[in-house]
């Protein structure tokens, strides 16, 4: 017999011998998937977009499925929609849906602030940010490149006179633009909230004076004021409670920068 | 065939002749799933059982079937064939059975498949041990060897993990985060690793 022959042919046998015990091993050893999980996942809407907190929504899915206490009403694109679906799929009560929409914690357009210097990098707020904590004079505040507008799947933010603006309409809440914005600015709050404080800086108030005239001067006065007590300050920024606050807007009233707003209404 | 000769050859393999460190086999999954200690020990036993079973498997192959029938220069393609068999095998018997384990190891255990570190394992088991007469020890040898540099991989990634949970804690230069400053770590662990050249056969020689 031929070399080649010979070969071909034990190498033949030894892949058949391994095909037979590989498919013997699947069939025995065939774990079954539970039929409910690609029924969970059509009633989500694909966007694979994260905002759950879960990786994509096939592990959402797979998540709801195995563990009861997942709550179903955590997809922000599908909405009520995809929690009262998955809710039929399941047999369970789909439990109300807290609406939720970036925030973008910062007032300062071109015209409360300004440039410190003239930025002629690549245009983005990262490459941005690299130089000296961005070309604005508040080292917090939006650096108006508009890296949240590229990544924006809905086409929900926008950078209007150097100040990003989220259009709640259109927002669903994915969190892509919390991760991208190299400032920390934009934030997922529920749209129930009723006061929101838009500024971020931690400067001290004599240079917050000088830098932009809608920035948060950190006087405590919100804090002192509110009834409730759910404004505390951190870092010279009031961290409003959202448990203990009552919507009595008298923290909106008293700040002498304006920077605490009724959250209905301040997009624009 | 003493202890001595069995001790031998597990701690030269561990140390002297590590696979990831020495040899620089098998440094995908010791880059890629070093990150949490947990995946890496569970990569580790993967690639231990993985390296025995495919010694066990090959080292006749080549001995009853490739080496009577004179097909040596099939070795490679065979032992290829027989590994990526043994991995499918040990993923469905995992998922099966361990299916956290097979969650947590992801796309790592296909990888194992067409690892350089097993096929190298059992290619330096036959080149090394393989006698014409004696069968039985020489199959023990392998065995031992197979053992001993999975449990150097072992070492090797615990070793690593916790060098990279520290990495992740300390403040690298931006251009340095992520995977340079990973692979100037394992470097060093490499050259660490050349302290070990000689010690065997001063203690056992």
């Amino acid at each position: 017999m031929s070399p080649i022959i010979t070969a071909i042919l034990v190498v033949s046998v030894i892949g058949v011998i391994c095909a037979v015990m590989l498919s013997v091993a699947s069939k025995v050893m065939a774990v079954e998937v539970d039929e409910r999980i690609p029924k969970v996942r059509e009633c989500l809407p694909g966007a694979n977009c994260g905002g759950c907190g879960y990786p994509g929504c096939d592990g959402y899915a797979a998540a709801i499925v195995e563990d009861e206490n997942t709550p179903i009403n955590l997809c922000a694109p599908g909405g009520p929609a995809a929690a009262a679906a998955i809710g039929k799929v399941l047999g369970r009560e789909a439990g109300a849906i807290v609406k939720q929409s970036a925030f973008v914690h910062c007032r300062g357009d071109c015209n409360v602030t300004g440039h410190k210097e003239r930025f002629q990098g690549e245009q983005t707020c990262a490459a941005a940010k690299l130089l000296f904590s961005g070309d604005g004079k508040c080292a917090y505040g939006c650096l108006g490149y508009g890296d949240c507008e590229k990544v924006c799947p809905e086409d929900a933010i926008h950078v209007i006179d150097t100040l990003a603006r989220v259009n709640p309409a259109k927002c669903i809440a994915c969190g892509i633009c919390v991760r991208t914005c190299p400032q920390h600015l934009i934030a997922i709050r529920a749209e129930s909230m009723p006061v929101v404080v838009k500024c971020s800086n931690h400067y001290k108030g004599p240079i917050v004076k000088k830098v932009c005239t809608a920035g948060c001067l950190g006087c405590t006065l919100c804090a002192k004021k509110c009834p409730a007590g759910a404004i505390h300050m951190e870092q010279d920024l009031p961290v409003i409670d959202p448990e203990k606050c009552t919507g009595c807007m008298t923290c909106v009233t008293v700040c002498p920068a304006k920077c605490i707003l009724p959250r209905n209404g301040t997009e624009d | 065939m003493s202890i001595k000769v069995f001790a031998a050859i597990i701690l030269t393999a561990v140390f002297v002749n590590n696979y990831v460190l020495q040899q620089f086999l098998g440094i995908c999954p010791f880059l890629g799933v070093s990150k949490k200690f947990d995946s890496a020990v569970g990569m580790s036993i993967a690639v231990i059982f993985v390296m025995l079973l495919a010694t066990a498997v090959t080292f006749p192959i080549q001995h009853f079937i490739l080496d009577k029938m004179d097909l040596g220069y099939m070795q490679t393609i065979v032992f290829i064939l027989v590994i990526a068999a043994l991995v499918q095998l040990v993923e469905i018997v995992l998922k099966k059975y361990v299916p956290a384990l097979h969650a947590s190891l992801g796309v790592y255990l296909p990888l194992i498949t067409t690892n350089c570190a097993v096929l190298g394992v059992c290619i330096d088991n036959v080149d090394s041990y393989m006698t014409a007469t004696g069968f039985g020890a020489s199959y023990a040898q392998a065995l031992f060897n197979a053992f001993g540099s999975g449990l150097g991989f072992m070492m090797a990634m615990v070793l690593f993990s916790g060098v990279r949970a520290r990495i992740e804690d300390n403040d690298a230069p931006p251009s340095f985060k992520g995977m340079p400053i990973t692979l100037i770590a394992a470097a060093i662990l490499s050259v660490a690793f050349f302290g070990f050249t000689g010690v065997i056969e001063n203690i056992f020689g």
